[in-house]
């Protein structure tokens, strides 16, 4: 609840000025602005009190507030985590600024699979370095689901976008991402297009597809269903891994006998990756790109993995992961899993008009 | 000699109050404004910010001549060409009407009973009315969803008294985003309707007693027509920031609850068009401010 109550007030606080830092204390202090739920805090500690260097955490909880922050320029943000496509678009428009790498020795640890991937976003990976990366997939009430239909494919986006299966679930609720950069690419793959198609007469397929399921979906948000999950408010969300998880984690803790799943669907999802990036304007890019080089240290986070349930992109941390995490599939998918995960890139402005205006008529029928 | 410079001080004092709220006006209210004119009179641009300025006021008078002279609406021509955008005004401008409407409704009794009660009574109920500010806004909101999510504390109440046997679906929807507005709004309402209403000379009302009026007959031929002032300030307040409610809409609405202000946001975020999006706002205010104005008009007129 606390998280929902301070998203809302940095969506209040958007269009008030961001942090001013006097020429003095620049030196000393070091504004990141994240997701939010995103980390153990105690690293944070750590690191001021290895460096001396103070460190003011803002965050956010929809990527269009970071976008808009950075084109409305002049942020006073040291470091910023940009996801794939808001990253390339980001970088394109010229916000970010070169990493100088000799200063950030611990991207030996880096894990290839993962950096290759990001190079789509970041070509010759040199703005942005991944923190955490995770799928879009299903999340589920296990036993309300097992109730409203026995034999439910868990694992197939039948459960989103089979009108037979997802209307089994109506009444228990069904939650989708208010994002129609992970649901469309999702609803073209399940079609057998590519997932990353920019042909609107494929989009407006892929669109129609969502339509015919829309009566049985209660509401499309990007954050309410982690707590709707946990409270066992509904029983289907499509939605992000980590946070699926991190319902079951608020789930266990409540002890209040709610069993959240998770599923990569069988047919392929999307890989995301949240990277760390600095900011042309940024005012104090040396104490951002100590930061970035402390947290890539193999057993720092690994810590901020078993936190926080995702995975991340450095290898040699693998070591230092938990084992429940290493060895949930839902969390670090076997290497099969991981050739069908898909990634996207950003649509141009027009493309976008589509999108967008395709979304608003499948939310609201007009 | 004396008189006259008290009378010239008198009047720099009183130059000096009224410039106060016209300074205030034209730095937060005006300039704000003119600044999102001229963004939806421009064209959008991968940049940072995303948009390509159409008046460039450091270039030179002959310049920005030139450039007033290309001017181009085609943001709002835009705005005309998809149903969108008008249904979404539409659907605004009706919610805030029976928003107001029921707050009206339901306002009007209490802020009556307030001023009918006794004077010792009258300054706890009015606190009793502001108290809710104490909190704030956004949090009162969260509350909502607690108490009319499908396992939220209304359903729970319901469903143990045995009113009903299945959890009402009440959010998210519509009628959701009624409630938060009424809730939210009701004080605007009260308080200006209770300022005009313990003024009323309750004389009026004894001598329409004394005369032979029914008391239900006086309420409608002197108590209303008297708190008219306050209905209509307080209507005012309810329904202009009703129209342009975003916060409601977006925690207690359902995806299918169509309002400006969603429009807006999709058009600012999601497109990251900042040149519709302000010509969406350009064209809210001025829904808003001429009826508003073409009103005061006539109110000047007829009391002429």
């Amino acid at each position: 609840m606390i998280k929902y109550v301070f998203s809302g007030v940095a969506l209040t606080a958007m269009l008030t000025v961001g942090p001013i830092s006097g020429a003095k204390a620049a030196d000393k202090e070091l504004h990141i602005f994240n997701w939010s739920d995103y980390i153990d805090t105690s690293i944070i500690d750590d690191f001021t009190k290895e460096t001396g260097i103070k460190v003011v955490y803002d965050v956010y909880d929809s990527m269009e507030i970071l976008e808009t922050k950075m084109l409305a320029g002049g942020s006073g943000y040291d470091i910023v985590v940009p996801t794939d496509r808001n990253l390339k678009r980001l970088i394109d428009v010229g916000v970010f600024q070169e990493l100088d790498k000799s200063k950030i020795p611990n991207l030996s640890h880096m894990w290839d699979e993962i950096t290759t991937r990001l190079a789509t976003y970041d070509p010759g990976n040199k703005m942005a370095v991944n923190y955490m990366w995770g799928t879009t997939g299903i999340g589920y009430n296990v036993e309300k689901i097992k109730a409203a239909m026995p034999d439910a494919p868990v694992d197939s986006m039948d459960m989103f976008f089979k009108p037979e299966v997802v209307s089994k679930f109506k009444d228990c609720g069904v939650y989708m991402l208010d994002s129609p950069d992970d649901v469309i690419p999702a609803a073209l793959n399940y079609l057998g297009l590519p997932a990353d198609s920019k042909d609107p007469a494929e989009i407006a397929k892929a669109g129609e597809l969502i339509e015919k399921v829309r009566p049985y979906i209660r509401k499309f948000h990007s954050s309410e269903y982690i707590q709707a999950l946990a409270n066992g408010d509904i029983c289907l969300a499509f939605g992000y891994s980590g946070d699926v998880i991190q319902a079951r984690t608020r789930a266990t803790e409540a002890n209040n006998k709610v069993e959240v799943g998770y599923a990569i669907p069988k047919e392929g999802g999307l890989l995301w990756m949240d990277s760390m990036a600095i900011p042309k304007d940024a005012p104090n890019p040396e104490a951002a790109l100590a930061f970035i080089n402390y947290i890539q240290q193999p057993e720092v986070i690994a810590k901020a993995t078993n936190y926080v349930a995702y995975a991340n992109g450095n290898k040699d941390s693998q070591a230092f992961v938990d084992k429940a995490i290493m060895e949930d599939p839902t969390i670090y998918p076997p290497a099969d899993v991981m050739k069908k995960l898909y990634t996207t890139t950003p649509n141009d402005p027009k493309v976008q008009r589509v999108v967008t205006r395709l979304w608003t008529k499948i939310k609201s029928g007009t | 000699m004396a008189l006259t410079n008290s009378s010239s001080g008198h009047s720099r004092l009183r130059w000096l109050v009224v410039a106060i709220p016209y300074l205030w006006l034209i730095l937060l209210f005006l300039a704000p404004f003119l600044i999102v004119v001229k963004i939806s009179l421009s064209a959008t641009a991968i940049a940072m910010p995303p948009y390509q300025p159409a008046l460039d006021f450091s270039a030179g008078l002959g310049v920005l001549w030139q450039q007033l002279k290309e001017l181009s609406f085609d943001n709002y021509v835009f705005l005309t060409e998809d149903a969108l955008y008008w249904e979404s005004y539409l659907s605004s401008l009706k919610i805030a009407l029976i928003s107001t409407f029921l707050i009206l409704i339901i306002g009007y009794p209490i802020a009556y009973g307030m001023a009918r009660a006794r004077k010792e009574w009258r300054t706890t109920l009015l606190m009793l009315v502001i108290l809710p500010f104490w909190t704030s806004f956004l949090i009162r909101v969260y509350a909502w969803i607690g108490i009319l999510k499908p396992e939220g504390l209304l359903n729970q109440l319901l469903l143990s008294v045995g009113v009903i046997s299945e959890p009402l679906n009440i959010m998210p929807s519509t009628l959701a985003v009624y409630i938060g507005i009424v809730y939210s709004y009701l004080p605007f309402m009260i308080l200006p309707l209770y300022a005009t209403l313990e003024k009323l000379d309750e004389t009026l009302l004894e001598a329409a007693a004394d005369l032979g009026c029914p008391p239900i007959q006086a309420f409608w031929k002197i108590t209303f027509p008297l708190s008219l002032p306050g209905v209509i300030a307080g209507c005012f307040l309810v329904f202009i920031p009703a129209v342009g409610e975003f916060v409601i809409p977006d925690l207690l609405g359902g995806s299918d609850t169509l309002m400006i202000g969603k429009t807006l946001w999709a058009e600012f975020f999601s497109n990251r068009d900042w040149p519709v999006s302000s010509a969406v706002a350009v064209v809210l205010l001025a829904i808003l401010v001429i009826p508003i104005m073409l009103f005061q008009n006539a109110q000047k007129k007829a009391s002429e």
